[in-house]
């Protein structure tokens, strides 16, 4: 049964996504992404068009002054950029997955659609279904829930609550990949649109969120910003912001992906999956879907972050927490807590920064039961994590030690090295391709897609073979 | 504990998607021991009693039948116990900030 639902697979979900990814294809590994974001999808300006129509976006840019203010108190003089964050949890279902679902919910509509179907257990649940209420679509989001013990991690207990809140159906699951084969099913049960987290139309209505924070600094402050943080997970939220900060013409931006360190923790083991306080933002996404991205629910994945970032760091659990609590102390707002993982990056790299440049932090989220710091922090205790105030970034394990810094001087982040990243990739694609040799096409392919040369992808693929033989 | 639901009532169904054998390969050592487990809610179809298989009309409309587990399904998720290592981090900051700052 199993077996037979998958093999239909790419049936199915051309069919859910009505796209021909066969137009794109070169050969091999190669494709052309910038001719698929390109006809595929909708221009920037139809984009903002219906966003606006739904209340999705135009969200504000708030200056931390407070945050700002301790910040510079712990660097040296004249150091500590400004920091401003991006109020995303002002969209309509509390954060920037609303950009994405708009463009997808919008495009089912118009294309006959009688619902949606999403599997995240993320903010996406309830962008799709809150979209799908303003259109009058049905929505079903499939979530992973629970461990073998029927224990639900609280976070995605409230996404799940929030999407039956806005009329989905939410079908809750144990812990396991075959969450995709379940969507499946129900894809070709009930003839609805895939809301593919990784379809141009996902990747284009974030671009929104990177055009206007280039729109409302430089018409603030007469220039672009001179670094903006993105928490890194599936690649969507880098993608589509680079490729929206480019848009308006902020091309020396610097994009930073962050996110929270969980290596070591597995993704689909059934004991890791309740003890990480984090379901998403983290590196259980953030570097494998960047080694390689069409490991997806679609043939061709959209968001591929190489391409757009220019550098990637990490911060421990510990730290999101603090900084969490920093934020609803000092700058009065209650947001995140997974939201507020780029501004965690945000108060260590503006320490490196000149008093006169700007970082902006392009995301919060709705918090609230289940989300807030206090629900998870005693969650993780009830599953035998250690939580206690120290040195978050010696002491804190995934799975085993939340270590709380107490102040802003405490917070630091772990560089992850992108050309390992790069590395990665080239691994990756030699593993699902099953070849050390790829033509002329697919070289310049991997080398756009890595944002290297022919010169780096070479040595990588000479590299790899080598470590393969050692 | 109320055991009988009636028609109409809200409720949630459980059902086994796959048992162990059925599950996708590569799967760690603890996750390939354990069925592939779902929960979903809905409205009962017709009078039934908690364990017994039962069809529910879903949000989405769909019928699915499973095992009727809960009547009235509550949410569990809350916020938690007021947390001391956080707790004490906002008058550090507020501190830090008054300081060197009148």
């Amino acid at each position: 049964m199993y077996e037979d639902v998958i093999k239909r697979k790419n049936e199915i979900i051309q069919k859910a996504v009505g796209i021909d990814y066969s137009k794109f294809e070169i050969e091999g590994i190669a494709f052309d992404y910038d001719r698929m974001m390109k006809e595929v999808s909708y221009t920037i300006e139809e984009i903002r068009k219906i966003q606006s129509e739904t209340q999705v976006g135009n969200t504000p840019l708030v200056e931390l002054k407070n945050l700002t203010k301790l910040v510079r108190k712990v660097s040296k003089p004249g150091k500590g950029a400004r920091i401003f964050l991006k109020d995303e949890a002002a969209n309509p279902s509390g954060s920037f997955k609303d950009r994405r679902a708009s463009v997808s919910v919008y495009h089912a509509k118009n294309h006959g659609y009688k619902g949606v179907i999403a599997a995240t257990s993320g903010n996406y649940g309830a962008a799709v279904a809150s979209q799908a209420a303003k259109y009058g679509l049905r929505s079903i989001i499939v979530q992973e829930t629970f461990d073998s013990n029927h224990v639900g991690q609280p976070e995605i207990l409230e996404k799940g609550r929030a999407c039956e809140a806005y009329g989905a159906e939410v079908v809750q699951l144990t812990v396991g990949p075959e969450l995709f084969y379940y969507t499946l099913k129900l894809l070709d049960e009930t003839g609805y649109f895939n809301a593919s987290l990784y379809t141009p139309f996902g990747i284009a209505g974030i671009e929104t969120l990177g055009y206007e924070i280039a729109n409302q600094v430089k018409s603030r402050y007469g220039k672009f910003p001179d670094v903006v943080l993105v928490t890194h997970a599936g690649g969507g939220n880098v993608t589509g912001t680079a490729r929206g900060l480019k848009k308006a013409g902020a091309v020396d931006t610097k994009v930073v992906g962050v996110s929270v360190d969980l290596r070591g923790l597995h993704m689909a083991s059934d004991h890791d999956f309740n003890r990480k306080s984090f379901t998403t933002g983290h590196t259980g996404f953030g570097i494998p879907f960047s080694a390689y991205p069409d490991r997806v629910d679609v043939p061709r994945n959209a968001a591929r972050s190489l391409r757009y970032l220019d550098r990637y760091v990490l911060v421990t659990q510990g730290e999101v927490f603090f900084t969490t609590e920093a934020l609803a102390q000092i700058e009065g707002m209650m947001r995140g807590p997974a939201g507020n993982t780029s501004l965690t990056a945000a108060l260590s790299i503006a320490r490196e920064m000149d008093e006169d440049q700007m970082i902006v932090v392009q995301e919060t989220e709705y918090t609230g039961a289940g989300k807030i710091p206090s629900a998870q922090l005693t969650f993780a205790k009830k599953m035998g994590i250690t939580v206690k105030n120290g040195d978050s970034i010696k002491e804190d394990v995934p799975g085993k030690v939340i270590a709380i810094p107490e102040n802003v001087e405490q917070i630091g982040i772990i560089e992850y090295s992108l050309e390992n990243l790069k590395k990665s990739y080239v691994k990756e694609a030699m593993k699902a391709y099953g070849k050390q040799k790829f033509s002329a096409a697919e070289m310049k392919f991997m080398a756009e897609d890595t944002n290297s040369n022919l010169e780096q992808i070479e040595k990588n693929i000479e590299e790899v073979s080598k470590d393969g033989k050692a | 504990m109320i055991t009988m639901a009636k028609q109409g009532d809200w409720v949630k169904i459980h059902s086994v998607v796959l048992e162990p054998f059925e599950r996708a390969k590569n799967l760690p050592e603890d996750t390939k021991k354990v069925p592939l487990e779902m929960w979903i809610n809905g409205f009962l179809k017709k009078n039934g009693e908690i364990n017994d298989i039962v069809e529910i009309t879903t949000l989405s409309g769909r019928t699915v039948s499973g095992k009727l587990v809960e009547i009235n399904p509550r949410y569990t998720h809350d916020f938690g116990d007021p947390v001391p290592e956080l707790l004490k981090i906002g008058p550090i900051l507020k501190k830090q900030l008054e300081k060197g700052s009148a």
